[in-house]
């Protein structure tokens, strides 16, 4: 009973949409917007072909080493800025700014420095995205427990372990919800970093739908990019479940208290 | 006695401000020589002094601050909208358990999809009017208000509910006096969030679309190679945009100046 | 101390400690006026005083976590300038000391493994120490899956797994009810009997102190000093229920409230002005 219960509840409102978009779009055909049933057989002529592997994976590809870099040199920059006062301090003003600018705004300028190629598009992509997680592992760092802390030291952990047995796990809640925010900062810059001078890529087939007024070409690219969102977003939450089981099974204890 | 007293140093409160003061200028300082010395081709990075007084000519002239009150316009049009739309939906999804069960699927499919998708859709509808904008703005700054507030309605202590029912409080004046007051940290951390992203947006857009404002200037400063202009106005986003936090995080504190319970980001 | 052994385990000699404004509106706090005692190999002393006493000062002045202004704090004739390495700690906040994403194994574990121990010795010594607690089948679950006097005994197997030269425990039983807190005084005793290791014990409750200790030292109100130094001469096998109603036991207890009272209102000051 509780299976069909979730069941319910997950598609009713989902069919409910799609019913109405099927039903406008016999009513009242728009030149701007495609039948379900269009869309769904426009998705999978357009999208699983040559522009697979043409498009659809180095876009991927692209976007996988920008997470993986951002993720990497914000944890590290984040331990180092936030384990250093000093430094902190200093740079403070500075990281403020820097993260104050909308990443898009950088690509032209690099652009031109860097020239149009992956390398410019990847380094967009880790440039723009790697402000969540550097700020977030700055805050985690800066919150280690006082207690735990002095356990640390008193039982002569070095610096390296207590980095490893507890700095890093004790931010890992907060440096995870940095990577988060960084995963959808990372779609976006992916997508703009396609949009111009470039002749490949998920962002340029789909602008190029748009211009050659290619509807339901343009709207299943529009899908694809919500489902590449989505699987980031699934595939994120089972990684932090996994990371974080002790820390889900500590907030539930407190919550009952 | 006079030992004690001897004791006091400096407190730490008090060097912020000035290593902060510090980095700035040592990093502009950086910067000028490693483009002065040509260490970096300084066709592409002009000395920081170049840019300084080019973002000073960008300050006395009229234009820009044309474009600076297009990109605030669509920035604050686009937040206001987001913001009230997503609140009403999101008190309503957030205090109706089966509103939240039902909605829940549609919004974690929906919340994903990035904004910039919707570009060519944008394109196609509005061309390069601020409508254009508006969409993509709306559409990335309500999904951060809207869980925010789903989160806050759903934090209501249930005792409190009760109570206030108990003493015959109506729909209205429970909402009022029981769930607001619980939803607002909330309300305002969503508001935070979305600042930031309506302000990103509004230049991608102007960037990308040509809608007026700060964006545009900056693909046309590319088309024409005006590289020093390029980073004076980059500056000037950069600055923009740690104003409109800085802004937000004020009436953030003096909005919740009240509320004693301190609220950590609801982790979306 | 015997001739035997001349060199006392722990000496605190003029120990000073002063906190320093935080805010230049504020006021330096002198914390610690002058404290000097020592404590012989595997004496089990309990430090008592008023509230505000410097009490928790005192012990993260000898962990080596805080440096003291001026003085000298010697463990086996050696400056302490850091957490020494023969030296372990029981914390106040339990909850807050364990590591909530070990488990309880890998927390008592954990200085060992830093310290280089093989994973077979790791291993043995764990079990030992959790069995020695009581805790020999709780390896496997998590600090916050426990109930507070359970955690409390965790951190007193990492403690014992350890082996130190001295333990250091900070007002452990505080924030545990008084049901599991006797059990946990008769835990120490028997740990302290078992190891031979010296302990020094901060707590605020006078009768715990007495049915612990073989020596009781009572701090003054801040700025602190010594006020007293009672020794308990009690008998070595000591339980909850005959201890706590023998006379002697009511006599000390007396006595050291009597002292408390007198520290709540009296400070360094006042104290050194009577020894002047």
């Amino acid at each position: 009973m509780r299976f069909f219960k979730s069941v319910f509840f997950l598609l009713a409102l989902p069919v409910v949409l799609i019913a109405l978009w099927w039903l406008s779009a016999i009513v009242n055909p728009s030149f701007f917007v495609p039948t379900p049933g269009e869309l769904i057989t426009t998705f999978f002529t357009t999208w699983f072909g040559e522009r697979f592997t043409d498009d659809v994976l180095p876009s991927l590809g692209r976007l996988a080493l920008g997470i993986i870099g951002s993720v990497v040199v914000g944890i590290v920059l984040g331990l180092l800025i936030g384990s250093f006062r000093t430094l902190r301090q200093l740079l403070e003003p500075l990281l403020e700014f820097f993260r104050a600018i909308p990443p898009p705004v950088l690509l032209p300028l690099l652009m031109i420095i860097i020239g149009v190629n992956w390398r410019m598009q990847v380094f967009v992509i880790i440039f723009g995205s790697l402000w969540p997680v550097l700020l977030n592992t700055v805050e985690g760092v800066r919150a280690t427990d006082e207690v735990q802390r002095d356990t640390a030291r008193s039982y002569g952990l070095g610096r390296a372990a207590r980095l490893r047995y507890l700095i890093l796990p004790a931010a890992a809640p907060q440096i995870l919800a940095g990577i988060r925010q960084c995963l959808s900062i990372a779609l976006i810059l992916m997508v703009i970093s396609e949009l111009w001078y470039t002749s490949s890529g998920l962002g340029f087939t789909i602008v190029k739908f748009q211009r050659d007024f290619a509807i339901p070409e343009m709207w299943s690219g529009i899908l694809v990019l919500g489902l590449i969102g989505l699987l980031l977003a699934v595939l994120f939450r089972y990684i932090e479940r996994y990371l974080l089981r002790w820390y889900h099974g500590l907030r539930e204890v407190q919550r009952e208290s | 006695m006079s030992e004690v007293r001897r004791l006091r140093r400096t407190s730490s409160s008090s060097r912020g401000p000035v290593l902060g003061a510090v980095g700035v200028i040592g990093f502009l300082g950086i910067w000028e020589l490693v483009s002065r010395l040509g260490l970096v081709d300084s066709r592409f990075v002009p000395p920081a002094s170049e840019v300084l007084v080019q973002f000073g000519m960008y300050v006395v002239d009229k234009a820009f601050w044309r474009d600076v009150g297009s990109t605030m316009l669509s920035w604050s049009l686009g937040l206001a909208i987001s913001v009230i739309a997503a609140t009403v939906l999101g008190f309503l999804i957030g205090s109706s358990r089966i509103m939240e069960r039902l909605t829940h699927s549609t919004i974690e499919f929906l919340r994903p999809v990035p904004s910039v998708a919707l570009i060519p859709l944008a394109v196609l509808l509005f061309g390069t009017q601020i409508q254009a904008g508006l969409l993509l703005i709306v559409y990335a700054a309500f999904w951060q208000v809207l869980l925010q507030v789903i989160y806050g309605a759903k934090d209501v202590d249930p005792v409190a509910d009760s109570t206030a029912r108990s003493y015959g409080l109506s729909r209205f004046q429970r909402i009022r006096y029981v769930t607001w007051p619980t939803a607002l940290p909330y309300l305002m951390t969503g508001i935070r969030l979305a600042a930031a992203v309506a302000l990103i947006l509004a230049i991608t857009a102007e960037l990308i679309i040509g809608t007026d404002g700060l964006g545009k200037q900056i693909a046309e400063t590319r088309e024409g190679g005006a590289i020093t202009s390029m980073y004076a106005l980059i500056l000037a986003t950069g600055l923009i945009g740690v104003a409109i936090n800085l802004v937000v995080r004020f009436v953030e504190r003096r909005t919740l100046a009240w509320h004693t319970s301190v609220r950590t980001e609801a982790a979306g | 101390m015997s001739l035997e052994n001349p060199t006392p385990v722990l000496l605190v000699d003029g120990l000073r400690k002063i906190y320093p404004a935080p805010t230049p509106q504020a006021e330096a706090v002198e914390a610690i006026r002058n404290l000097t005692f020592s404590i012989p190999q595997g004496q089990l002393v309990c430090i008592v005083g008023p509230s505000g006493a410097g009490k928790t000062t005192l012990l993260k002045c000898i962990a080596g976590l805080l440096p003291p202004t001026s003085g000298t704090l010697e463990l086996e004739g050696k400056p302490i300038t850091g957490p020494p390495r023969t030296m372990a700690v029981v914390f106040q906040e339990y909850g807050r000391s364990l590591y909530p994403w070990m488990s309880v194994q890998a927390n008592v574990e954990l200085p060992l493994k830093t310290a280089g121990m093989g994973k077979a010795e790791r291993r043995q010594r764990t079990a030992e120490a959790l069995d020695a607690v009581g805790l020999g089948d709780a390896g496997d679950k998590y600090p916050w899956q426990l109930s507070g006097g359970m955690q409390q005994r965790v951190a007193i197997a990492r403690a014992v797994a350890y082996r130190p030269q001295i333990l250091l425990m900070d007002e452990p039983f505080a924030a545990v009810d008084a049901q599991t807190r006797a059990d946990l005084e008769d835990l120490v005793r028997k740990i302290w009997k078992e190891l031979g290791v010296t302990v020094l014990f901060v707590t605020h409750d006078i009768d715990e102190s007495v049915y612990l200790g073989q020596r009781v030292i009572v701090l003054s109100n801040r700025p602190t000093v010594v006020q007293d130094d009672v020794a308990i001469d009690l008998l070595d096998e000591r339980d909850q229920l005959t201890t706590r109603s023998d006379p002697r036991f009511v006599e000390l207890r007396h006595h050291i409230y009597g002292e408390i009272q007198r520290a709540k209102g009296n400070t360094g000051d006042a104290e050194q002005a009577k020894t002047a």
